[in-house]
């Protein structure tokens, strides 16, 4: 992990409770707190399948310095239930610290139905071997001899005691603010700024005035509680606020490629609810009536269709209409529309497909994350076809790689497959406010009308007309003069059907090529980014793609403040694959190391196939967590301490 | 300049069986959208997979082949994009009962304004004849190796529960009948079902052209050979539902719908323009998508920047203020 020193404001701090109980809530409120008290914040989310009960945790990072992901080890827990306690305590570091139920110290680790049997096994063993009680109490002392702080909150005499003030006597009101008092007793120890807290729970609560102020309330009791109670045992941790950063927003992950189809002029969405890709869809759904700078009003229309098959093939009605159409998904329900996406290649159909991946195959871990789908999306499908594979490496990313995924899927009239996945989706973010300006619209070669013919106009209008450009003029439906048709079958220029071999062999050529053009012409910061010290020789070089970025960035950051010749290269376009520009940066690289969220290092193996060299070693990951800094720091260290394996498989996380 | 018969001709090469039941529905349709001058670049027609599928090939207007099944959700995401387009969709009854039901039934509950017309023969004739599953349990058509094992789907039935809000039955061989069916298909301000059926003289020796017309059909009394199919018109029946006649001719149609062997009726079944059309209730969360829908919108300025401003959006995520 980042070792940060204890005055500059770093910490990581954990909330974990039921699902239902307001954990994402409380962390929301701490996370823009920190973001309006001028700190950067990494927040990342963890939930089961399921609905209520289940254990969900949610990490908050929060630091003087930019921060680009999550590392092991927890500075502040905060819990208000005795699950938190028995399955992150162990996490907490060295001069940590916990906040947890002192009416709860007796539970017994049997005693609580939700955690995972397996659980239960790992949390007993290292409990029996140092003969401690299967309880909180034993946990908690376990936790002790780290010297951490504990800090025992009564809510239940405190949610009495402030039912009462507010003239509550059913207690039903007030029981719903726990999570909000777990986390303002956390504010409490670590010092931070009463008023910031009480602005940011009315702000996430905005959309009931009277549960805000109930609960900023309730803030306000605990804090005063703890504020007493603890004065004389201060937490070596404060937060102090300074003035918020300019031009910053805070951002979830399952918004940014969102917005980013807002500006794209994406108007028209399909989807089948499935984690973690419905946010973006229910996102747009809620914002669709748009504002435009032409001053009419503008729309962005979103349809909840019967399943997946569904929901890519109306979008290629819509695309076919003209209107910049896009699905949003998850890897089953990709895996149900693989056959349209055929369709669109063959019938080269613009349409941007948002692939959020999670952990498969089958219905796998819904709730988790994985990196399992780079080659499913390149190979997807039966036959031969163009598509582009595009893959953003953080929330700040997503936001412009949407606009750009729309750009390519017109000027080559292909699908583009934006590969995101669950890390980016269920992570928050300060970064700089969106430049919605930033990248320019292209539709490439749509035509709005056709001449007739003797004026101006050649012969009838044809959509796949074999030319010198690969690329044909792109009539939509409704189009004056221009109809066309379209069929899955091998078609004429018309876009009828035929069986030729020789048309056969111009159709598919044209197609294919089309690829070409598209290497030629997407910029380089599209295809790969390198970050770390670039002008090193003799370096060891880590490959990798999509959400990984933000861990091993501030990894290599790192290891390149400790002298380590370390660069990282980024691949944003995955298919077609850049083998060039990649060959030049891995050019002066002593070791290749391929780094990937799934089993088989599905990077190394195209690069296997389109490279000279072969990547030397690999670092995976497929318990479901997203990797964090500091587990990729020690891999990398083990190889360059020369005491790795050729394959090491990282296993952190809960 | 008034639209033909003959606009709506291509020269694509029709390679049906001689004899096919598809060309009086294709005749059907081209003679409908003559009637009701539709220019050909403001209609689409959408097909499935199958003989049917082909059939857009063979009209001059924008034509969508698809995918086998899924017709309904290509053509449904095209009228959604422009509601402009006069959308119509066909295929074939395996196409759209079996592969494509669930579409079928779903496209029910949101009664989009388009006409799905179902070329029924009961065999899949384009992989040579195995049951479809409009074909009655038990029937041995000539392809078949058993007799049929599955029970029929009630594609009436299915429609009417399903929520479409025009359902009717022509038969292929009656095609002036027929592009009545066609035109009121199209003209009504919703979903359309229409039912055609369409014997499939290569595969299908059961429904032929002659059994439709009475083959083995006599009379108990003159014992003449008497047609099987007989219009609902002539008959007195009105599907047509007033306020309050929802239920009550919902079940009339489902009961007519059950008639079959001796007695098969054609004709509208059921009209119901008292349920709001999909575009109704899109305009009511939406107020500007009939008049800007996604397919007109104008989405960049002259300079290429996005015309979409998210800076309200924005500011609700900005931290320094």
């Amino acid at each position: 992990m980042t070792q940060f020193d204890y005055e500059d404001n770093s910490i990581t701090w954990v909330i974990g409770g039921a699902q239902g109980s307001g954990v994402d809530s409380a962390a929301n409120i701490f996370s823009r707190a920190c973001a309006q008290a001028g700190l950067n914040v990494y927040g990342n989310r963890e939930y089961y399948s399921n609905i209520k009960g289940e254990h969900s945790y949610f990490t908050v990072r929060v630091s003087d310095e930019p921060i680009h992901s999550h590392v092991d080890l927890i500075d502040f827990l905060v819990s208000f239930d005795a699950e938190t306690v028995f399955v992150h305590a162990m996490e907490v570091k060295e001069g940590g610290a916990i906040i947890y139920d002192s009416d709860l110290v007796e539970t017994g680790l049997h005693e609580v139905p939700t955690i995972d049997e397996y659980a239960v096994e790992r949390i007993s063993k290292m409990l029996e071997a140092s003969e401690r009680p299967l309880s909180v109490r034993g946990m908690l002392e376990y936790a002790e001899e780290k010297n951490l702080k504990l800090y025992g909150i009564p809510y239940f005499s405190l949610l009495k005691q402030f039912a009462e003030q507010i003239g509550d006597h059913t207690l039903s009101k007030v029981t719903r603010t726990v999570n909000v008092m777990a986390l303002s007793a956390s504010m409490a120890v670590l010092n931070f700024d009463q008023r910031i807290l009480s602005e940011c729970i009315r702000y996430v609560f905005r959309a009931k005035p009277k549960i805000a102020e109930n609960n900023v309330s309730a803030a306000n009791f605990v804090y005063g509680h703890v504020e007493q109670q603890f004065k004389s045992d201060p937490f070596r941790h404060t937060l102090k606020c300074k003035q918020p950063m300019a031009n910053t927003i805070l951002v979830q992950g399952n918004q940014s490629s969102a917005l980013g189809k807002l500006v794209a002029g994406c108007r028209f969405q399909t989807y089948y609810p499935i984690t973690p890709a419905s946010d973006d869809s229910e996102f747009l759904e809620s914002n669709q009536i748009l504002e435009q700078t032409n001053g009419k009003e503008g729309s962005i229309l979103v349809v909840q269709t019967e399943d997946e098959i569904a929901a890519i093939t109306m979008a290629i009605g819509g695309a076919l209409t003209g209107a910049r159409s896009a699905t949003a998904t998850s890897g089953p329900g990709f895996s149900l529309m693989v056959e349209a996406l055929g369709w669109a290649g063959i019938n080269e159909v613009p349409l941007v497909i948002s692939l959020y991946q999670r952990a498969g195959p089958a219905t796998g871990l819904p709730t988790r994350h994985e990196q399992g789908d780079l080659l499913f999306a390149i190979h997807a499908g039966h036959g031969e076809f163009p598509r582009i594979v595009f893959s953003s490496g953080d929330i700040e990313e997503s936001f412009y790689d949407t606009i750009k995924a729309f750009n390519f899927a017109e000027k080559y009239q292909m699908p583009v497959i934006h590969l995101l996945d669950k890390a980016i989706a269920n992570s928050v973010t300060t970064c700089k406010n969106f430049d919605q300006h930033r990248i320019k619209i292209d539709r490439g070669q749509i035509v709005d009308k056709i001449p007739i013919s003797g004026q101006g106009g050649d012969e009838k209008y044809l959509r796949f007309k074999i030319a010198k450009n690969p690329i044909s003029p792109r009539a939509v439906l409704g189009t004056y003069n221009g109809i066309f048709w379209n069929t899955g079958d091998e078609h004429t220029e018309a876009g009828h059907i035929t069986e030729d071999p020789y048309n056969r062999i111009n159709m598919m050529n044209k197609r294919m090529s089309k690829l070409k053009i598209a290497l030629e012409e997407i910029p380089n910061e599209d295809k790969a980014i390198m970050h770390g010290n670039v002008d090193d020789q003799n370096t060891l070089s880590i490959l990798s793609w999509g959400s990984t970025k933000g861990s091993i960035v501030d990894a290599v950051e790192r290891l390149n403040k400790e002298g380590e010749k370390v660069r990282f290269i980024q691949l944003r376009l995955l298919h077609p694959f850049p083998s060039d520009l990649v060959d030049t940066m891995i050019n002066g690289s002593k070791l290749l190391v391929d780094v990937e969220m799934n089993y088989s290092s599905q990077l190394a193996s195209l690069i296997q196939q389109h490279m000279k060299r072969k990547i030397d070693y690999s670092i995976v990951k497929y318990n479901g967590r997203p990797m964090s800094s500091s587990e990729i720091y020690n891999a990398i260290k083990h190889i360059i301490t020369g005491n790795a394996p050729r394959r090491q498989v990282l296993e952190n996380g809960t | 300049m008034a639209l033909k018969f003959a606009d709506y001709k291509t020269n694509v090469h029709n390679d049906w069986c001689p004899g096919c039941g598809d060309f009086g529905i294709l005749n059907a349709i081209q003679m409908a959208l003559a009637d009701l001058q539709i220019p050909a670049y403001k209609s689409a027609i959408f097909s499935g997979i199958g003989c049917s599928g082909k059939t857009p090939h063979f009209i001059n207007t924008n034509g969508i082949h698809t995918l086998h099944g899924r017709v309904l959700p290509f053509a449904q995401g095209a009228k959604l994009a422009n509601p402009d387009l006069e959308v119509i969709a066909v295929g074939g009854d395996g196409d759209g009962l079996g592969i494509g039901a669930g579409h079928f039934v779903s496209a029910g509950r949101r009664n989009i304004d388009l006409a799905y017309i179902v070329f029924n023969n009961g065999v899949y004739g384009l992989t040579k004849g195995q049951a479809a599953p409009t074909l009655k349990l038990g029937m041995k058509t000539k392809s078949l190796p058993n007799p049929n094992v599955n029970n029929s789907v009630n594609p009436i039935a299915l429609a009417i529960v399903s929520g479409f809000t025009f359902i009717a039955r022509g038969y292929s061989y009656d095609v002036k009948h027929l592009k009545e069916l066609i035109k009121k298909s199209i003209q009504h301000a919703g979903l359309a079902y229409l039912d055609v059926l369409q014997p499939c003289p290569t595969y299908n020796d059961i429904n032929t052209r002659e059994w439709y017309q009475g083959m083995n059909n006599f009379d108990e009394i003159t014992h003449k050979q008497k047609p099987r199919i007989y219009k609902l018109e002539d008959t007195g029946y009105d599907g047509y539902v007033n306020t309050e006649e929802t239920y009550p001719k919902m079940m009339q149609a489902i009961q007519k719908s059950d008639e079959w062997d001796d007695k098969i009726p054609i004709g509208v079944f059921y009209q119901n323009e008292l349920v709001p059309s999909y575009k109704e209730r899109i305009d009511s969360k939406i107020p500007s998508y009939i008049s800007n829908p996604p397919a007109k919108q104008s989405i960049m300025d002259h300079n290429n920047l996005p015309s979409a401003d998210i800076s309200k959006l924005l500011e609700s995520l900005r931290i320094d203020h």
